[in-house]
């Protein structure tokens, strides 16, 4: 199928994009890496009006580290991202989960930014920026508004970016000493959308687990912390009644969606298995260190 | 065995005949100079877009196409009525040879009702295809929605709807086969093990979609078809039918065509529709299924559900099989080769490799609210295949026989043909024996048992596959297509001519979709000719240039087109030995022809060349006595005399690994061994092996269309339809046993669906090898991760 027909406008600026933002509103559609974006406008699943390109806006791309926080442009590749010796060093997690998104060609286009804006519920980014208690900066005409990560996901493609706002950068805190991560998926096929999957960070002593975040995605409308499964865990030593604690809990957490992956009790079932695996994991990582 | 067979022209050394050679388009292709039907582009040529039914069943109320009819660009608005008009009549898919069979006649596109999401109901024909699709969305269509008839199962229960109530039922057809007593076997066997099984819907996804442009020119009155097929004879021949146009006023040119499967082997609604437009509006109209359109129209194929059944000795010896098989077609019988030879294939080669004598297949073929299915690659195969082998694995469990001890004991034996299968088949030139025994060796089969013995040792669950299989290919006229009254040949022809400049132009009937055939026909040409290969050049996929035949499908290329250019090139042979010998004074009989030179027999040294024959043979013909009145061209024509098919035969091994926890399965080895009788080009071969093993996989896997309770395909994406790709897929070993096929002279059978025929059933024996320690066994495919898990018990 081809477009519907619609406006393009290329941002020359920042301040132009935001312009375009707030004069367009629900109508005006921002063009990053394109990557679910052209799909959808070609099968005509999205008849936006205008699309706002800013691939030509300078300022919004690039990978920086200031004051054990790395700042992420949101324009940023994910080709970027993965071949960062910053992100490698100072964000294993996401170094990991970089593996997961799916194929060099998508890679090379599309972007962390986009990505976390469009907040696609089996995404490998914003369960990461979840998981790493990332803040998301955004831009209107009138002016920067920070959001933490655990507030921007609210549902499914949905987030708490204003229509006249634009995603500018991530922040994220670098990794703290003794501090591990592991990042599990599980897709049928390389690169494809996750069936499960858990992004985990923890500070591990003695097999003990200090502290713990458990991001689940790919299951649920949204990347979800699993509040009762960390309850379970924390302060326990990594054992098979603790990780069995952990998935019981993990009913609670998680209310998966079924589709055509396969039904909601084999996506409770699998992110129950990862949860396992991470801890151990987790454990493995922190010994090595 | 190989049977002792002739030294031939083909056989002697550095013979281009068993040589790797690349791909002819391989490199074209690279460079990025194919040239496939969506590349061509006329001057003037409009592009045809399609409203299509968004329901599985519904009646049509009305059609308002006035808005559309009024956008830019818009340069025919059409009905399905208004093309019946343009039509000389309804298509009705059924064949004589299927006794029995009904279908209701099925217009180009849908009049009053619409029987499957995606039938074509108006086209919109604009100077650019966006125009046409943004007119599309302006056709308004009133629809009555109708129930629909999804599930196989109850499509013939009293209370289900009928689809098509002048049928009196949703039954296409129904067939029983029966040999021997299987009831008695039944009754006398020591063990009996039954099953059911059940095969997701598929679809072809050619990596080049559907495509066709159509040009009509009303002073020549000819139309000219570019179209992506494999089969331009056939399109021919019923595009000339269904458009009332004169057959021989038709030119179909089939350009590099990329991937078909059997896709291209079918006739649709829509290309019709685009045709009609090009002769409505005399200007160039193009029609190319977007990847949506493709999976919603493309066919389908392997909805099926077969109960089975196996009685063996405690020695494992098989003494009975009996089969009874459930098949989903669409809403209509695919025109003009039918939705039943699936189902008609699964009867007859379940259990093919086997020696009993005792077998019942029964089947009923049903209609559903679905998109109509037909030929895919290896037609039946991996179905049959799926349940004969795994009903042999469970026999050989309960017996406590090795899976590979209890194959040896009951293949067909090498020395034992020609025979009869129990399901009524000619068998001949086979070597189930020899091919096991191969892979007994390349698997490594004793330490790969070992292996696995270990690995579970630590947890890790490996499992081992084996499934022997016979392939039905190169069907012959006494059969089923020519036989049952479709226009579609199974003979093939070649034309082969010597140039003035000592060039070759080698024309054949059967056509290449990428897999070489142009390559091995010209392989086949210059070794018997006796020409190096850059002087021959193959013409195929041209109704103007090339002599009827009936294109590329079911594995023929090679075994019929092949054998008609050898035969054709010996002809040849002969006349330019004739009238060098005129020219040397010497008997033809102790001339040879090497490297484009005539020579003595034995030596190499040139006597006189095949340009200056050329020369002679064509400008200089007063050289030659008044009786040598030779065109230099020869045309000759193979097909098959009594048989159904030349079968062959072969085994796969596969190797693989389950997560027990998670239900993934990793692929780690797969082994083909396989006999397609004389290797014309062993890499391509190879090659074809491996690529059909890949489909074949897919199919057990991955690849489902998934239909609602409403008729609604839910996964009409590359991103939700999953198939192969290479990240995830096993090394390919593949090794050809050569057993001649007796009944033509080049030897060769067909090789292009083998490694789909039994890669599934491999696949699903060896995962089931690793769960079987945790009491787990899965029948049924796609085994996705969930159905694993099930079978484990885990979810």
């Amino acid at each position: 199928m081809k477009a519907p027909k619609f406006d393009y406008i290329k941002a020359e600026s920042r301040s132009h994009a935001l312009e375009l933002l707030d004069q367009l509103g629900e109508d005006g559609r921002i063009l990053a890496g394109g990557q679910s974006l052209m799909p959808t406008l070609n099968m005509r699943l999205s008849q936006p009006g205008t699309l706002i390109d800013i691939n030509k806006v300078s300022d919004l791309s690039g990978i920086t580290l200031e004051d054990g926080v790395v700042h992420i442009g949101a324009m940023t590749r994910h080709v970027e991202v993965a071949t960062s010796p910053i992100v490698a060093k100072h964000l294993p997690l996401i170094a990991e989960a970089m593996k997961h998104v799916a194929h060099h060609a998508v890679r090379n286009r599309g972007t962390i930014g986009g990505s976390v804006a469009l907040a696609d519920p089996a995404a490998e980014m914003p369960a990461c920026i979840l998981a790493l208690g990332a803040t998301l900066v955004v831009e209107s005409i009138n002016g920067r508004r920070e959001i933490a990560a655990d507030d921007y996901f609210k549902g499914l493609y949905e987030t708490a970016r204003e229509p006249n706002e634009l995603l500018v950068e991530i922040l994220i805190p670098s990794k703290k000493t003794g501090e591990v991560s592991v990042f599990l998926e599980l897709a049928q096929r390389h690169g494809d959308f996750a069936m499960a999957g858990l992004a985990c960070v923890a500070r591990v002593s003695n097999k003990t687990f200090e502290e713990l975040r458990l991001v689940y995605f790919g299951s649920e409308d949204r990347p979800t912390i699993g509040t009762g499964a960390i309850a379970a865990v924390i302060g326990q030593t990594c054992s098979d009644e603790c990780k069995e604690a952990a998935a019981i809990a993990l009913a609670n957490d998680l209310d998966p969606m079924t589709n055509l992956q396969g039904s909601a009790a084999m996506k409770l079932h699998l992110q129950k298995v990862l949860t396992g695996r991470a801890l151990d994991t987790a454990v493995e990582r922190a010994e090595a260190t | 065995m190989n049977k002792e067979t002739p030294i031939t022209l083909l056989d002697k050394p550095n013979s281009y005949v068993g040589r790797t050679l690349s791909r002819d388009a391989a490199k074209r292709a690279v460079a990025g100079r194919g040239r496939y039907t969506d590349d061509i582009m006329p001057a003037r040529t409009l592009h045809a877009a399609f409203v299509r039914s968004p329901y599985g069943h519904a009646k049509i109320l009305s059609i308002d196409v006035d808005a559309a009819k009024q956008q830019p660009g818009v340069a025919l608005v059409m009905t399905g009525a208004e093309l019946a008009e343009m039509c000389t009549g309804p298509w009705v898919g059924t064949l004589v040879c299927f006794d029995g069979m009904k279908s209701e006649p099925q217009h180009p596109m849908a009049i009053d009702r619409a029987c499957w999401q995606g039938e074509p109901v108006v086209m919109v024909v604009a100077s650019s295809r966006a125009e046409a699709e943004d007119a599309a969305e302006l056709v308004t269509v009133e629809y009555e929605e109708l129930p629909v008839v999804i599930d196989k199962e109850t499509a013939l229960d009293k209370d289900t709807p009928v689809i098509h109530p002048n049928l009196g039922d949703n039954l296409a057809f129904e067939k029983t086969i029966e040999s021997g007593d299987v009831e008695k076997a039944v009754a006398d066997a020591d063990i009996v093990i039954e099953d059911t099984f059940t095969f997701g819907r598929h679809t072809a996804v050619s990596l080049e979609p559907r495509a066709l442009l159509a040009e009509y020119d009303p002073g020549t009155e000819r139309l000219t078809i570019h179209t992506s097929s494999q089969c331009p004879h056939m399109i021919q021949t019923v595009f000339a039918r269904t458009l009332g146009v004169p057959e021989h006023n038709v030119r179909i040119v089939a350009p590099d065509v990329g991937g078909s499967f059997g896709l291209k082997i079918h006739t649709f609604g829509d290309e019709v529709a685009a045709t009609a437009a090009a002769i409505k509006l005399a200007r160039p109209v193009k029609f190319v299924a977007d990847r949506l359109e493709s999976f919603a129209t493309d066919i389908h194929a392997r909805e099926n559900r077969v109960s089975g059944r196996i009685a063996v000795t405690k020695e494992g010896i098989i003494t009975s099989m009996d089969i009874d098989v459930r098949s989903g077609a669409g809403a209509y019988s695919q025109y003009p080769r039918t939705s039943v030879f699936e189902a008609n294939q699964i009867l007859n080669i379940t259990g093919g490799p086997y020696a009993h004598e005792n077998y019942r297949a029964k089947t009923q073929v049903v209609y559903l609210n679905k998109v109509p299915t037909s030929q895919y690659r290896a037609v039946g195969h991996p179905i049959g295949n799926s349940v004969g082998e795994s009903l042999v694995d469970q026999a050989a469990a309960a017996c406590g026989i090795d899976p590979m001890e209890i194959r040896r004991r009951n293949v067909m034996h090498d020395d034992s043909y020609p025979r009869v299968s129990a399901a009524g088949i000619e068998m001949r030139d086979l070597s189930h024996q020899q091919c096991l025994e191969t892979l007994v060796e390349r698997m490594g089969y004793d330490a790969l048992l070992e292996e696995q013995a270990e690995y579970r040792k630590k947890g890790i669950q490996r499992g081992i596959g084996i499934a022997a299989f016979i392939k039905g290919t190169a069907p012959g006229p006494a059969g089923y297509y020519g036989a049952g009254g479709a226009p579609i040949s199974s003979q093939d022809s070649c034309t082969i001519k010597l140039e003035p400049s000592g060039g070759v132009i080698c024309m054949v009937g059967v056509t290449d979709q990428g897999q070489g055939v142009d390559t091995v026909m010209g392989q086949i040409a210059a070794a018997t000719l006796g020409v190096p290969m850059e002087s021959v050049r193959v013409i195929e996929g041209d109704t103007d240039a090339v002599p009827y035949g009936g294109g590329t499908y079911a594995s023929r290329a090679t075994a019929i087109g092949g054998e008609a250019t050898y035969q054709a090139a010996m002809t040849l042979r002969a006349e330019i030995l004739e009238i060098a010998g005129v020219l040397l004074q010497a008997e033809p009989d102790t001339l040879d022809i090497v490297d484009g030179h005539v020579v003595d027999k034995g030596d190499t040294a040139s006597r006189i060349s095949l340009a200056e024959i050329g020369r002679i043979g064509h400008f200089q013909v007063a050289e030659l006595p008044n009786h040598i009145q030779h065109t230099l061209s020869a045309t000759h024509r193979f097909r098959l005399k009594d048989a159904l098919y030349i079968f062959t035969n072969g085994i796969q091994g596969a190797y693989v690994e389950v997560d027990t926890d998670t239900g993934f399965i990793k692929l780690l080895n797969h082994w083909v061994i396989e006999d397609c009788g004389r290797v014309i080009n062993p890499q391509l071969a190879d090659e074809q092996v491996r690529g059909g093993c890949v489909q074949g996989l897919g199919g057990a896997l991955y690849e489902e269309c998934v239909y609602d309770a409403a008729g609604q395909l839910q996964n009409a994406t590359l991103a939700d339809y999953l198939t192969p790709m290479a990240g995830e897929m096993p090394d390919i070993e593949v090794a050809h046993i050569q057993t001649h096929t007796g009944v033509s002279e080049l030897g060769a059978k067909g090789v292009g669906e083998s490694g789909t025929g039994a890669a599934p059933a491999v696949v699903m024996n060896a995962v089931n090898d690793a769960i079987r320690p945790f009491g787990g066994k899965v029948t049924a495919q796609p085994m996705s991760p969930e159905t694993i898990l099930k079978a484990l018990g885990k979810v």
